[in-house]
């Protein structure tokens, strides 16, 4: 006979199948957890999952609408992985993607009559250096204080939301925008182009593709990405190595910093056009969970900010068609976490029954 | 048999990879002294865990006194009778020494009473103690003392000791074996778990061998001798090493000067004024019990400490102690530290991935950034071969592979790149027997091909096998180098003890 509660045992060798797994698990989790949900609130919990998951990409315009909100995530995710890969925990990718928004936007505000070739590559160009910098305030402030860098990257995500508000309401309030809070439209040349017709999926789709290769390049076959993974596991092995940290920091931040920068410029000057106060729906909180769903692997992160992507369309339909509270959305992210941080311990320790004596 | 304590039978217990004890059946008199020796990974400490109720086993009995024993944590083992000390102490740092021993014992006991029965305690079993000093001021076999004591204190009919004898200077070992001998003149029993031949001779009655987690033979050691345990522990025999000084030449290609190093750490130990030499082909030992300074050397020796205070260190008339790690290497210094886990090596990454840590300018691993991985799977095959590292391939995980398999990895990946000078800290520290051998074998042939050699060690005997001078560290200070062959044993343990006549 078997005892009734399982007994954690330690595994020999993490489990590379889990490692696999685990995501599933967590998403399965999830949908168990959320149909609960909807049955408490008195929905027809089929009904409500459909309307969650399948309904939104039913149509060419929700998948393309996937797409859209996948892209910023997903490029986001990777630009993080260079950062958890190191055991640097940067949380202040919103701060770096609204800075990044702002830099860029400000060359599109900048040059908000001119149509010409440059303008877009420039102002992608301007979004990575915002982006960057701001990642670098928390880096040197690691480095040359010590402080930690969970703390400093999140407050900076404050302080760069405020200055885009500033912004926004102040020096950069669109002359013509009858007071709102908004900056002028960028000109045609300043917008990414869509891909298709009619659909809002944007040229940042394939930047973002286009990075996600090169950090899948990085990552496996360079000395840069080997020092990043050997510093994030050991750095008493790193130090033995004479893998510099300080630069390794500082590049990880930078990297992350600029991924998520490019990722706000993308959002402007794609879907929206123009700087105004809420650029993003929490894109770079967001990405953390699709980092670790996608468990820092390329291939993971595409898949895994496809599924979150989904739970922002899924809110928005639910608030729709069950009239519920969009924050729901955020419900299916944190379950997904919490399953996810849940499930990890799979990967190095395995459940036993007991025989009972 | 009446004279017959503990009773072991058909004892069995597996992990996920390895059957750890197989079978386990021998049984221990009353009134003596038993030995369990055998190689790390032999089983001996799953089968000690076993008795003191850390693990569970698979299958088999015990025995205690003819009764059916069975316990589930080491406060039942300990009410039933059996003591442990541990290899490793657990001791509170920062409490006296009697706070240590009101909190480590199972029962509720005045301060009043507890020193009545320490007086007791101390005196007939020489376990002198200053009740009062803080456990961090106490050299190791202070602070085995004070484990020892603590388990004396419940009276135990079974005292099991793990390797008593791996942290303490030869003196403090003559001071435990006379404890350990007025126990069982007592009529306590005691278990000794050992991987060291001659203290299974000097002090043990009976022996039982361990191999691969099976019991190879169970013998009175009367009739042995450290040539015959060793024997029967390895299942082979075992080429004598000898130490051959023709080879050294006159020119000195290592020195270190003057080095001082403070660290305003109470963890770790200042260096004060560090000097000595090491000759092309040479191989230099530095002795020493554990924390008198021995990892904070090696660290500025690595380069992974350059923060010294003063001194310097020239390796081929070029100054180096500002020189990182890998600036090190380009002059083909090359090291290996003490922790292979997280240190020498990454576990979470594959033995090919290893290589990488450890770049020569010779290795041909990068070019423009990009790893060349045929040619770093290239050079782990050629260390798995020439070193007969057991393990299913290049891919295989660091974590998977033994102690001594990583070990002779990590030492292979080093002399692979043909280092003028090899510094290595511990290096068969924790590995079984075999293993231990060959690194030792390898040493001696490299520093024959014109390597030269500092190893930093704990194991005298180790250092003594191998080295052709050697020195000792105690408290920051290192003493004066001796030829390994004309310095005895006594004069190096009384260095170690901090006794400089």
């Amino acid at each position: 006979m078997n005892s009734l509660f399982p007994s954690i045992v330690s595994r020999s060798q993490s489990s590379g199948l889990m490692n696999f797994f685990v995501p599933i698990i967590s998403i399965v989790l999830t949908l168990i957890t959320g149909s609960i949900i909807f049955v408490l609130l008195g929905f027809d919990p089929v009904y409500a999952l459909y309307t969650f998951f399948i309904s939104p990409i039913s149509s060419t315009y929700g998948i393309s609408e996937l797409f859209v909100k996948a892209t910023p995530l997903a490029l986001i995710a990777i630009g993080l992985s260079y950062c958890f890969k190191n055991n640097i925990y940067n949380i202040g990718a919103e701060g770096q993607l609204t800075m990044g928004a702002i830099f860029g936007g400000g060359i599109g505000i900048l040059f908000h009559d001119t149509n010409a070739f440059w303008l877009l590559p420039l102002m992608i160009f301007g979004g990575a250096i915002g982006g960057a910098l701001w990642g670098l305030i928390p880096a040197i402030l690691k480095t040359k204080f010590n402080t930690n860098e969970i703390l400093t990257s999140l407050m900076l995500v404050y302080v760069a939301l405020y200055i885009l508000d500033y912004l926004v309401v102040g020096p950069w309030k669109d002359p013509f925008g009858y007071s709102f809070p908004k900056s002028r439209p960028f000109s045609e040349s300043g917008r990414m182009p869509l891909l298709f017709d009619g659909l809002r999926v944007h040229f940042g789709l394939i930047i973002t593709l286009f990075l996600i290769f090169v950090s899948w390049f990085i990552f496996s076959k360079t000395i840069f990405g080997f020092q990043l993974k050997v510093s994030g596991y050991s750095p008493k092995a790193a130090r033995y190595a004479g893998f510099n940290q300080t630069t390794l920091v500082f590049f990880a931040f930078a990297i992350c910093g600029a991924f998520a920068g490019i990722a706000g410029l993308a959002e402007v000057s794609g879907p929206i056009g123009l700087l105004y106060r809420d650029i993003s729906p929490n894109y770079g909180f967001t990405a953390i969970i699709v980092a670790f769903l996608g468990r820092l692997h390329p291939i993971g992160i595409i898949f895994a900010s496809l599924v979150i992507a989904l739970t922002y369309l899924g809110a928005e339909d639910a608030q729709l068609f069950l009239q519920i509270p969009s924050a729901v959305g955020f419900i299916f992210q944190g379950l997904v976490l919490f399953y996810l941080l849940g499930a990890e311990l799979l990967i190095n320790y395995k459940l036993t029954y007991k025989k009972l004596l | 048999m009446s004279d017959t304590i503990l009773d072991i039978e058909n004892i069995t217990k597996s992990f996920p990879r390895v059957i750890a004890n197989k079978n386990v059946t021998f049984d221990i008199k009353k009134n003596a002294v038993h030995a369990i020796l055998g190689e790390n990974g032999a089983g001996k400490s799953t089968l000690v865990k076993i008795l003191y109720g850390l693990l569970e086993p698979d299958e088999g009995n015990i025995k205690l006194n003819n009764k059916d024993f069975k316990v589930n944590s080491p406060a039942e083992a300990r009410k039933q009778g059996i003591g442990m000390v541990f290899q490793h102490f657990s001791l509170f740092d920062s409490l006296s020494v009697k706070e240590n021993l009101i909190l480590g014992i199972d029962e509720k006991m005045s301060y009043s009473d507890l020193e009545n029965k320490l007086e007791n305690i101390s005196s007939k079993y020489n376990l002198p103690l200053d009740l009062d000093a803080p456990i961090t001021a106490l050299s190791a076999g202070e602070k085995q003392r004070v484990e020892i004591v603590r388990i004396l204190l419940q009276d135990p009919q079974i005292l099991i000791m793990d390797e008593p004898t791996s942290v303490l200077t030869p003196q403090e070992v003559e001071s435990l074996f006379v404890t350990l001998n007025a126990l069982v003149k007592e009529g306590r029993t005691i278990l000794y778990i050992t991987h060291k031949l001659e203290e299974v001779i000097s002090i043990c009655d009976t022996v039982t061998i361990m191999r691969s987690g099976e019991i190879i033979d169970t013998s009175s050691t009367s009739n042995q001798t450290a040539k015959t345990l060793a024997t029967k522990m390895l299942g082979q025999k075992l080429d004598d090493l000898k130490t051959n000084y023709g080879h050294i030449k006159d020119e000195v290609n290592f020195e270190v000067k003057n080095i001082s190093c403070d660290f305003n750490d109470p963890f770790l130990t200042d260096l004060k004024n560090i000097s000595f030499q090491v000759r092309v082909g040479e191989i230099y030992g530095i002795a020493g019990v554990a924390g008198n300074g021995q990892s904070e050397l090696m660290d500025i020796l690595t380069g992974e400490n350059i923060n010294i205070k003063s001194g310097s260190i020239t390796f081929d008339n070029k100054k180096i102690e500002k020189y990182g790690p890998q600036k090190r290497r380009d002059l083909s210094i090359s090291f290996v530290p003490e922790n292979r886990l997280g240190h020498s090596a990454v576990p979470e990454l594959s033995l090919s991935d290893n290589i990488l840590l450890s770049q020569f300018p010779k290795n041909n691993f990068i070019k423009n950034g990009i790893i060349l991985k045929n040619n770093v799977d290239d050079f782990a095959n050629n260390v798995i071969n020439e070193f007969k590292v057991i393990t299913p391939g290049n891919d295989a995980k660091a974590s998977s592979l033994s102690g001594g398999n990583l070990q002779k990895y990590v030492i292979g990946r080093e002399i692979s790149s043909k280092p003028k000078i090899l510094i290595i800290s511990h290096p068969t520290w924790g590995i079984d027997a075999g293993a231990e051998h060959s690194i030792r074998e390898s040493l001696i042939e490299l520093s024959q091909n014109g390597t030269s050699i500092i190893v930093i060690s704990q194991d005298l005997d180790e250092l003594i096998e191998i080295t052709h001078k050697i020195s000792v560290i105690y408290d920051g200070n290192l003493s004066k180098p001796f030829k390994t062959s004309e310095v005895g044993i006594e004069k190096l343990g009384l260095l170690m003890g901090g006794k400089n006549e």
